[in-house]
């Protein structure tokens, strides 16, 4: 899996966006008072549209992030003419039926905001892009833009940074635009780690301004363009055992999987407890802004 | 017949000044900077007096064997060796010696500022220090901390070291090892033809001489047989260089005619027959097992143009057959100075003498000769892979895959075994977060899901989409943002804060970096505390971190207040880390004494 050689790319500025729309009821539900999924998907509309008329040879592909499953509902190159975004309307629909039917009857009490599952859209989309990268000869540059508002799910530590380390290494950046309450920590450490742009807007009304300023620039241009930077980022890990973000914890010195309490066994490299010799020794991690202080 | 103390050591041994040598008997006596031999007749002149300062090292014979043993050697390669009665009185002069040896090493050196020698409690090789001593010259980060620590007493030798054992390697292993190889030069023996007179020029080196002699078996052959017997070795190059221009010459019957008068001339012009045989042998350690498949390109024969696209006269004049011996084929050539090239260089020996060169070649082939002829059981092999091979396929039982079972384990209990928990957990995962209470149902806030999507569908899009004084402030907030980035970062995204400060801030900031860093190291290396030894050590790293911590207060006062934001945000995490060893140091301590009250033991 070599990352792409600059001979195969089209011209610079046509891009493959990968948009991941986080369709998390509950979230849209709980944030409803400010803003309502209809007003953020006619925002989302106009951004998909205008993307689609910065270059002829543009694609746009968007995936819905339920709690229960993901699914493509919008592929621009689908068909032979290149479709208008409001076509991913009814697939939209029928995805959130789908997704309702697989959720299971009893969950019906608030248990507060369930995570949606980013780390499978975000599989989807790095899967999507591999395919592309095998089509042809020449491909347009890939870019995968989240628009994410729910609560990140420690559970999914381990799969999203497996995910961001694939990007990575396939050099597709990873953009995040959080319209939810809080910052996402694994999206801070996937715009970071892949190159892409964080960002929280302060204003929801004015998200399309936003889209449009910062994250509809094609990736040749964000060269010589500004675009606005995290002071800082969350670099906080979750633990395997438990699943908490941790600060301070302990590493198997074999397959470095991080535990809050001193194991005697690695659960994750560990198949007998005498052929396993892991060392646990205490790490610290803490916010390595400062590792910047080395030259 | 040893002191209580082991100041001093009298033993009864012979004086050897080889192995085999019986030896002069007498005594030795060992103190702790010298040795003394003197033997039992007072007229015989073995007699030894060496301080401990010179002798490097000692080696000994292992218990059991006929002789007991010790050898004691010097720097410039002199050595005593001394013969035993029995084993266990050289055992103890032996470990007398090696203490002998450590005490007046540590002695005899001083320790300078600037090379920073380590501190010998370990046995250590010379070649060992003497790497150490390179890496600290070299860097001088490495050579401050390691002054500031080892030397300070922090830290031992051995514990700075033990880290760094890659770094030690590295430059180890930095040595060039390659040896200049073979020139691929086929034409260095052109000679240098003057246009006026009649005079041909050759220059030999003796680089020359020796491809010469690998490419050309006769030709070396020739010269050991004929030089120095029959004539000198300029006459020697002179007829081989007459030899090479005749061949330039291209004159097939000049060469014969000549090759008639002259003998020694006629061995340079005729084919090498010791060639032909290497490459017969080497044809007949071909494997037939090897399925190539010829195709139209490999059809050498019927090109229109000879010779591997070597262009050959059209008039090819057919020679007698007595004239055969003398064409030179340009091809053979070419290959055999390929293979040369490509084995490399064979034999080590200098190139300056000639004979010795061919010597030296003729010896390796016939080594290679002897180990051809008498590799028996190689060929035994070849010939069983060859019946292996010629087995026909469908008539053999399928054989078991030589290979261990893979065991993967199943991914899913590994992402998600946790998912009943991670929903209890999520209250309290991210700090300070606004709790999204959701008070609807799933089925309620599907439906509301579906309705959004539907109203946009019948609606359509929202005409204008954005508020324009909305999108004015939308904009001004983000330049603002960025500008203001720009401002507190830098222009330049390489630039750092630590560029803005002043230089020695900047310096001492680095510094405790490092000094920290290597501190914490140590100290989380520690624990969990088992021995006394860590706890020492332990101990002794926390109170050199609460030294710096003062200092790093002192550094975040002493800035310019405008830079004291980003200086505090630097300085910052390395407090925190400082904090967070010494709670666990502290918490350890009472946890330690809280155990030690209730057994009056302690540890």
């Amino acid at each position: 899996m070599s990352p792409p050689v600059p001979s195969k790319i089209l011209t610079d500025d046509v891009s493959l966006l990968m948009v991941l729309i986080d369709s998390n009821p509950h979230f849209w539900s709980s944030i409803k008072p400010h803003f309502s999924f209809s007003k953020f998907l006619s925002h989302v509309l106009a951004f998909l549209n205008s993307i689609l008329l910065l270059n002829q040879l543009n694609q746009v592909v968007v995936i819905a992030t339920g709690i229960n499953s993901c699914g493509y509902v919008f592929d621009s190159s689908s068909g032979s003419v290149s479709q208008r975004a409001e076509s991913l309307l009814p697939k939209l629909e029928e995805f959130a039926e789908n997704d309702e039917s697989l959720s299971e009857r009893d969950d019906d009490s608030g248990n507060g905001v369930g995570s949606s599952l980013l780390s499978g859209s975000l599989s989807m989309a790095l899967c999507y892009i591999q395919r592309v990268f095998r089509s042809g000869p020449l491909h347009p540059q890939p870019r995968i833009i989240c628009l994410h508002g729910s609560p990140d799910g420690p559970g999914q530590y381990v799969a999203i940074m497996n995910s961001i380390f694939s990007a990575q290494r396939s050099m597709v950046p990873i953009d995040s635009c959080v319209i939810g309450i809080q910052h996402s920590a694994f999206l801070q450490q996937a715009s970071y780690i892949t190159g892409g742009v964080y960002l929280k807007p302060q204003q929801l009304d004015g998200l399309f301004q936003y889209l449009a300023t910062v994250f509809a620039t094609d990736l040749h241009s964000r060269n010589f363009l500004q675009l606005p930077k995290p002071v800082g980022v969350d670099f906080r890990a979750s633990c395997f055992c438990h699943k908490n973000t941790i600060d301070m914890g302990f590493i198997c010195s074999v397959c470095l999987s991080i535990f809050c309490k001193h194991q005697k066994k690695c659960s994750t490299c560990g198949m007998l407890p005498n052929v396993c010799r892991s060392i646990f020794g205490q790490a610290q991690t803490r916010d390595p802004s400062a590792s910047q202080q080395r030259k | 017949m040893a002191d209580k103390q082991q100041q001093v050591v009298v033993k009864r041994a012979r004086h050897k000044s080889s192995v085999k040598d019986p030896g002069t008997p007498g005594v030795l006596k060992l103190t702790k900077d010298r040795f003394t031999f003197m033997p039992n007749d007072p007229s015989s002149p073995v007699k030894h007096n060496v301080e401990f300062r010179t002798i490097k090292g000692h080696k000994f014979t292992k218990d059991g064997t006929k002789q007991a043993l010790l050898n004691l050697t010097q720097d410039q390669g002199g050595n005593y060796i001394f013969e035993f009665e029995n084993f266990p009185d050289r055992n103890v002069c032996k470990d007398f010696v090696a203490s002998a040896i450590a005490l007046s090493g540590e002695a005899g050196r001083t320790v300078p500022e600037k090379s920073a020698v380590p501190i010998q409690d370990e046995q250590l090789s010379a070649a060992e220090m003497e790497r150490r001593i390179k890496l600290l010259q070299e860097d001088s980060d490495l050579q401050k901390l390691h002054k500031q620590f080892v030397i300070g007493g922090i830290l031992s030798e051995a514990e700075f070291w033990a880290t760094r054992k890659k770094l030690l390697e590295q430059n180890y292993s930095r040595r060039p090892k390659q040896r200049v190889a073979l020139k691929n030069d086929m034409w260095s023996t052109k000679p240098l033809a003057d246009g006026q007179s009649n005079r041909v020029t050759f220059n030999l080196t003796p680089e020359i001489i020796l491809q010469i002699f690998a490419e050309k078996p006769a030709v070396r052959q020739a010269y050991l047989n004929f030089v120095p017997n029959k004539m000198t070795e300029k006459e020697f190059w002179t007829k081989y260089s007459r030899a090479e221009y005749l061949h330039s010459t291209k004159n097939v019957i000049a060469a014969a005619a000549e090759a008639a008068e002259d003998e020694e001339l006629a061995v340079f012009l005729k084919q090498d027959d010791m060639l032909v045989n290497e490459a017969r042998k080497k044809i007949r350690q071909v494997d037939p097992t090897l399925d190539m498949e010829a195709d139209e390109g490999d059809d050498y024969m019927h090109l229109p143009i000879q010779d591997h696209g070597l262009p050959r006269n059209d008039n090819k004049d057919v020679l007698d057959s007595q004239y055969e011996p003398y064409r030179r084929s340009f091809s053979q050539h070419l290959n055999q100075h390929a293979a040369v090239v490509l084995q490399g260089r064979v034999i080590d020996v200098e190139l300056g003498d000639t004979r010795s060169v061919a010597e030296a070649l003729a010896r390796t082939k016939h080594a290679e000769l002897a180990k051809d002829a008498s590799d028996v059981y190689l060929d035994k092999e070849r010939l069983e892979r060859i019946s292996r091979m010629t087995e026909i396929e469908d008539l053999q039982a399928p054989r078991d895959p030589a290979v261990a079972p893979l065991s993967i384990k199943d991914p899913r209990d590994y992402f998600d075994s946790q998912q009943a928990n991670a929903f209890s957990t999520l209250g309290d995962t991210v700090s300070g977060a606004k709790q999204l209470k959701c008070s609807v149902s799933t089925r309620e806030a599907y439906c509301s899901l579906k309705e959004c999507i539907s109203e946009i569908k019948f609606q359509g899009l929202t005409e204008p989409t954005i508020n324009s004084e909305v999108a004015f402030k939308v904009l001004n907030g983000l330049a603002q943002n960025i500008s203001s980035n720009k401002y507190h970062l830098g222009r330049n995204p390489n630039e750092s804060v630590l560029d803005s400060l002043p230089k020695i801030t900047r310096e001492e900031l680095l510094l405790h970096w490092s000094s920290i860093q290597e501190l914490l190291k140590h100290f989380w290396s520690s624990y969990p505390i088992t021995t006394k030894y860590l706890l020492t050590k332990a101990t002794k790293l926390k109170d050199a971190m609460s030294q710096i911590y003062p200092k790093l207060q002192e550094i975040k006062e002493s800035v310019q207040s405008d830079l004291r934001h980003q200086v505090s945000l630097l300085v910052q995490p390395m407090l925190q880390a400082l904090d967070a060893a010494f709670a666990h140091y502290d918490a350890d301590v009472q946890n330690r004494s809280a155990r030690s009250g209730e057994r009056p033991n302690g540890f």
